[in-house]
């Protein structure tokens, strides 16, 4: 049964299989965000020419391979795409409330199953995934000591293949559509008998544009610890959220290769019609499933884990002492890692491999949740007999605790394959894994957010506008999605659209409301940001260090300068920040050295413009454009590897003018 | 695994030879190449020949050989020609390589016992088919 | 080098929190690491496309088989031609040590020439598949073969067009560093491809003409 889509339509050579009937004329939601997004885009595009920004974007942002810039430009991309994203959770919350006593709703089918689809796609490969990667390379490179990354320009280019997958799946909002499949497109229905038009051309070469990004940038970081670490800073004398960081890139780049493998064998079949995951002809769809759930898997985890570390650091700081049971930490994190690689048939114990398999698989499950525990233990163990400062980030650590183990009990409870067999796609498994990543993830963003946005931008966001959006999200999350686990025990299926039984209605009513409240908390985050932007002298911190921080990145101004330290730290014990506060250290003001820093570039946004635009005319079946971006792509890559003048020197009088402005900054202060 | 100082550099004399940088990229001698040349061409012809001539009747045995033939020809490539040695980058090369072999192992070990599973449960001409389940009892 | 306390291995003091000579490195020194890792998550690439090969290998879908495909004596040919590749590849990094950028220049075209030859027989083989009706749309026994083989031919090609490349930004520098790390960094990547053949040798050709 094929998805009800627009016939195929003619194909021409120019334009491929792109007509006019791709614009969206009839769809009036679709027509109204546009014209909004116009508008928006209008005025956007029209204050930068009128305060004159596009040479200082370029210069400054664009072309930068400072890991700070690319950090912070990750995190504005995944703010943007979170209201994309949620606005797909609204529509979705509004229609399942609606749609009872022989009503249908405001969205037809074919509409509703894209943004179910695009609201998964968003949230977990541009949302998540560049707040985790701009967190930790804003932050990581400092808490090492290290001037930047190892790879720069690696870094600029990843940063903006991200952006192009964003941008390809943005642009399937208003030319063509999106998959109608869910947020894995499994076949046969992402198949091309099923799905014939574009929606999940989008998808597959979205995700592949992004994908060749993230795996890069986990290469990048995991070299950038390896071998960048200051001086006496073993790797048992690393920063946790370094760790996690760490293990993280690991996971993505042993995961990340098996989705772009197995999405090519999805577009070989759709292109070239091999038989890879066809019904018929000696396919097998069950790999497909396969195949992507092994990456799947590893892929919550490259979440959660620098979600985790944040969650270390920040308890550390505002309890005032040294994180409890380091090592065990550590190992934990390292055991949360390999394991991950060993469940991933929890996704898809229905699908009939069998009581042998489906036990193995349920018991190594269960076993992941032991070092979770684990890392619980120790965060309270910390706040034992701490002195606790209850700030924001404080805050959100402890609505992790509470939000997140609930969660993860209920993994447990799905990890039982007689109980899956019950629960499975229905809507308590929802309810887990939005209590997972929200409790998990997201909690752990924001929380670090508010930690680490001083050390970004000079001056703290405003606290009042901080906890709005905090109670906000907190009872809106709880009011979101208890009922779903209700209506989960009760039987109703994932991914509906309408429904017969009125005795449903009142729990999508509540559900609904709880979705209201996040939007006022997410709301109020973007007030947050706007206030705390306006009153910014106000809550300008000058010292670098406002919450009495433990590890490096604290020992530099805040915004760091862009060669993070004049002189590269020598680390001595855990918490070195922390150590050199307490033997007295003083900062250098003379004897100051060139140093040596990589330059900007424009090869990374051009070539992954053409990436995008490859990807663009593959879509739509424009092979010419395909052919000719491809070709640009190589010129392009081959053209920079000519270009040997790729790093300079800073002058040793322009880091003293630097390093004597701080001086006076910290003095003006005293 | 400490370290105590930052990237390696190989400061290489281009004009006559290289000093021996500890930290530089391992590399081979002629002898070590041409040994492991021969080593692989003996490696490739066994199995070629097996499976072209048939000498063994046995597909068992002759599969059996041919992978033996193959996991020695792999370490012969990662000693002579990729020059792997347990001091590589600090022991990061070996630890990475042998992290990529055990997700090999699970990726490839684990999809074929899945799949292998399902086939037989949920496609047609399994061996499930052939199990007659009996009607349970009718009270 | 430096004089600082650091460098030079001794235990710093308490005092010393900072380093004052910075230890001069070449930049680039990442590039190895960084480099092997990224081969690591390219060996798992070809894990899928093995396991995939794995499961759909035997999907004939009533139509031809390895048996009625493969010519052996074609793949030994093959083989020969990348293995010895993979030596000339090694003489031409023995050649670089010594700094001798002719002798370099002369075994990287060598071993172009072979890896060209190699893709010619390659492209060969498929067209007569193609030919015969058992081209990558035929079952999935055959899609999986050309995925895997195909993929594979894909990689010694981007290699041969990398290879080119150095070539030519040897000829215009010489042995500078950066090109030494470069073509260090192709050796890792043409080695690394003959391994992934002797799998596919294994596990395609012999395997399959012996079930």
């Amino acid at each position: 049964m094929a998805i009800e889509t627009i016939a195929s339509p003619e194909t021409s050579f120019l334009f491929g299989r792109l007509t006019w009937a791709a614009l969206p004329f009839h769809e009036p939601i679709l027509v109204a965000t546009f014209i909004a997004v116009v508008i928006g885009g209008l005025v956007v595009v029209g204050a930068l020419s009128y305060f004159r920004l596009w040479g200082y974007l370029w210069n400054e942002w664009f072309t930068s391979v400072d890991h700070k810039k690319i950090g912070v430009m990750y995190m504005a991309l995944g703010l943007i795409m979170l209201l994309r994203g949620f606005a797909d959770a609204v529509m979705m919350r509004l229609q399942q409330a609606m749609a009872f006593n022989g009503s249908e709703g405001y969205l037809p089918a074919h509409h509703y199953d894209q943004i179910f689809t695009a609201h998964g796609v968003i949230m977990i490969f541009f949302v998540a995934m560049p707040f985790v990667t701009g967190m930790m390379n804003l932050i990581m490179p400092l808490q090492i000591g290290a001037r930047d990354v190892a790879f720069p320009f690696l870094n600029n280019f990843s940063f903006w293949m991200t952006v192009g997958g964003a941008v390809i799946v943005m642009a399937s909002l208003f030319v063509g559509e999106f998959a109608q499949t869910g947020w894995l497109a499994y076949p046969p229905l992402s198949g091309i008998a099923n799905s014939p038009y574009v929606g999940v051309d989008y998808y597959i070469w979205g995700l592949q544009v992004a994908g060749v990004g993230t795996t890069l940038s986990g290469i990048n970081l995991i070299v950038t610890i390896v071998k960048m670490r200051c001086p006496g800073m073993t790797m048992m004398r690393m920063p946790v959220f370094t760790w996690t960081s760490l293990c993280a890139n690991i996971l993505i780049v042993a995961s990340f290769p098996v989705l772009t493998a197995a999405l090519v064998l999805l577009s070989l079949d759709r292109y070239v019609g091999t038989n890879f995951f066809t019904a018929d002809n000696g396919g097998n769809p069950m790999m497909y499933v396969n195949l992507i759930w092994i990456w799947g898997h590893p892929e919550v985890y490259i979440l959660v884990l620098p979600a985790f570390g944040i969650f270390s650091e920040v308890t550390a700081t505002f309890c005032g002492k040294r994180l409890f049971g380091y090592s065990s930490m550590v190992y934990a994190t390292v055991c949360i890692t390999v394991l991950s690689y060993l469940v991933w048939l929890h996704h898809f114990f229905t699908m009939g491999s069998g009581a042998s398999v489906n036990s193995f698989f349920g018991i190594a499950t269960m076993i992941i949740s032991i070092p979770t525990g684990a890392k619980l233990f120790n965060w309270l163990f910390t706040m034992y007999r701490g002195r606790i400062r209850y700030e924001l980030p404080m805050m959100w650590t402890v609505a992790f605790m509470l939000t997140f183990t609930i969660g993860g009990m209920t993994g447990v409870m799905l990890a039982v394959p007689p109980a899956d067999f019950v629960l499975h796609n229905s809507l308590f498994l929802i309810a887990h894994f939005h209590n997972v990543i929200i409790g998990g993830v997201l909690f752990g963003l924001f929380a670090g957010i508010v930690y680490w946005w001083p050390k970004a931008f000079g001056f703290r966001l405003d606290p009042f506008w901080g906890k709005v959006s905090f109670w906000c999200w907190v009872s809106g999350f709880w009011v979101a999605f208890t009922p779903l686990y209700v209506l989960g025990f009760m039987g109703v299926t994932r991914r509906m659209r309408a429904f017969d039984d009125p005795s449903l209605q009142i729990w999508f009513l509540i559900a609904a409301l709880g979705a209201g409240l996040i939007a006022i908390g997410i709301a109020a985050l973007i007030i947050q940001i706007a206030v705390s932007i306006w009153r910014r002298d106000e809550l300008r911190d000058v010292t670098g260090d406002p919450w009495d921080g433990r590890t490096l990145e604290w020992a530099t101004s805040s915004p760091p300068p862009a060669y993070n330290f004049a002189f590269t730290p020598v680390a001595h014990d855990l918490d070195a920040w922390s150590d050199m506060k307490a033997h007295g250290y003083t900062r250098p003001l003379e004897g100051f050295r060139p140093i040596h820093m990589p330059r900007n570039t424009a090869s990374g946004i051009i070539l992954a413009g053409l990436a995008t635009l490859c990807g663009m005319a593959l879509i739509w079946y424009i092979w010419w454009l395909a052919a000719l971006a491809f070709a640009g792509m190589i010129a392009t890559a081959i053209w920079h590897t000519f270009n040997y003048n790729r790093d300079f020197n800073i002058p040793a009088a322009d880091v003293s003018a630097v390093e004597g402005a701080r001086t006076s900054q910290l003095a003006g202060r005293a | 695994m400490s370290a105590d100082h930052a990237a390696h550099g190989s400061v290489h004399d281009h004009a006559s030879g290289h000093a021996h940088d500890p930290h530089a990229a391992p590399h081979g001698t002629f002898q070590s190449y041409v040994t492991g040349f021969v080593l692989a061409v003996v490696l490739t012809a066994i199995p070629f020949l097996l499976v072209m001539a048939r000498p063994i009747e046995s597909a068992g045995y002759t599969a059996a050989i041919v992978l033996v033939c193959a996991l020695a020809q792999i370490l012969v490539h990662m000693v002579f020609f990729l020059h792997m040695t347990p001091k590589a980058e600090d022991g990061w090369l070996l630890l990475s390589t042998i992290f990529t072999i055990v997700l090999v192992v699970i990726t490839l070990a684990g999809s074929l016992w899945i799949v292998f599973h399902l086939n037989n449960n949920m496609m047609p001409g399994g061996i499930m088919d052939d199990m007659q389940m009996e009607a349970p009892p009718a009270n | 080098m430096s004089a600082s306390a650091v460098a030079s291995g001794a235990a710093p003091q308490r005092t010393e929190f900072h380093v004052l000579e910075e230890e001069h490195h070449e930049p680039g020194g990442a590039t190895h690491l960084g480099f092997w890792i990224y081969l690591m998550s390219d060996c798992l690439i070809f894990a899928v496309l093995f396991a995939t090969y794995g499961v759909l290998g035997a999907s004939l879908a009533g139509g031809p088989g390895p048996r009625d495909l493969f010519d052996l004596g074609l793949v030994a040919l093959n083989t020969t031609f990348l293995l010895i590749s993979s030596i000339t590849y090694g003489f031409a990094m023995l050649a670089m040590y010594k700094g001798d950028q002719k002798r370099t220049l002369q075994w990287l075209a060598i071993t172009g020439l072979f890896g060209a030859a190699f893709i010619a027989v390659e492209l060969y083989e498929f067209r007569h598949l193609i030919h015969e009706g058992a081209g990558p749309q035929r079952s999935g026994f055959l899609s999986a073969f050309f995925a895997l083989v195909g993929t594979h031919g894909l990689h010694v090609t981007f290699g041969i067009v990398w290879l080119i490349v150095l070539m030519v930004q040897v000829t215009r520098r010489g042995l500078i560093p950066a090109n030494q790390r470069r073509l260090t960094c192709l050796s890792l990547f043409w080695h690394f491809l003959d391994l992934v053949w002797i799998g596919v040798f294994t596990y395609v050709y012999l395997f399959g003409v012996l079930r």
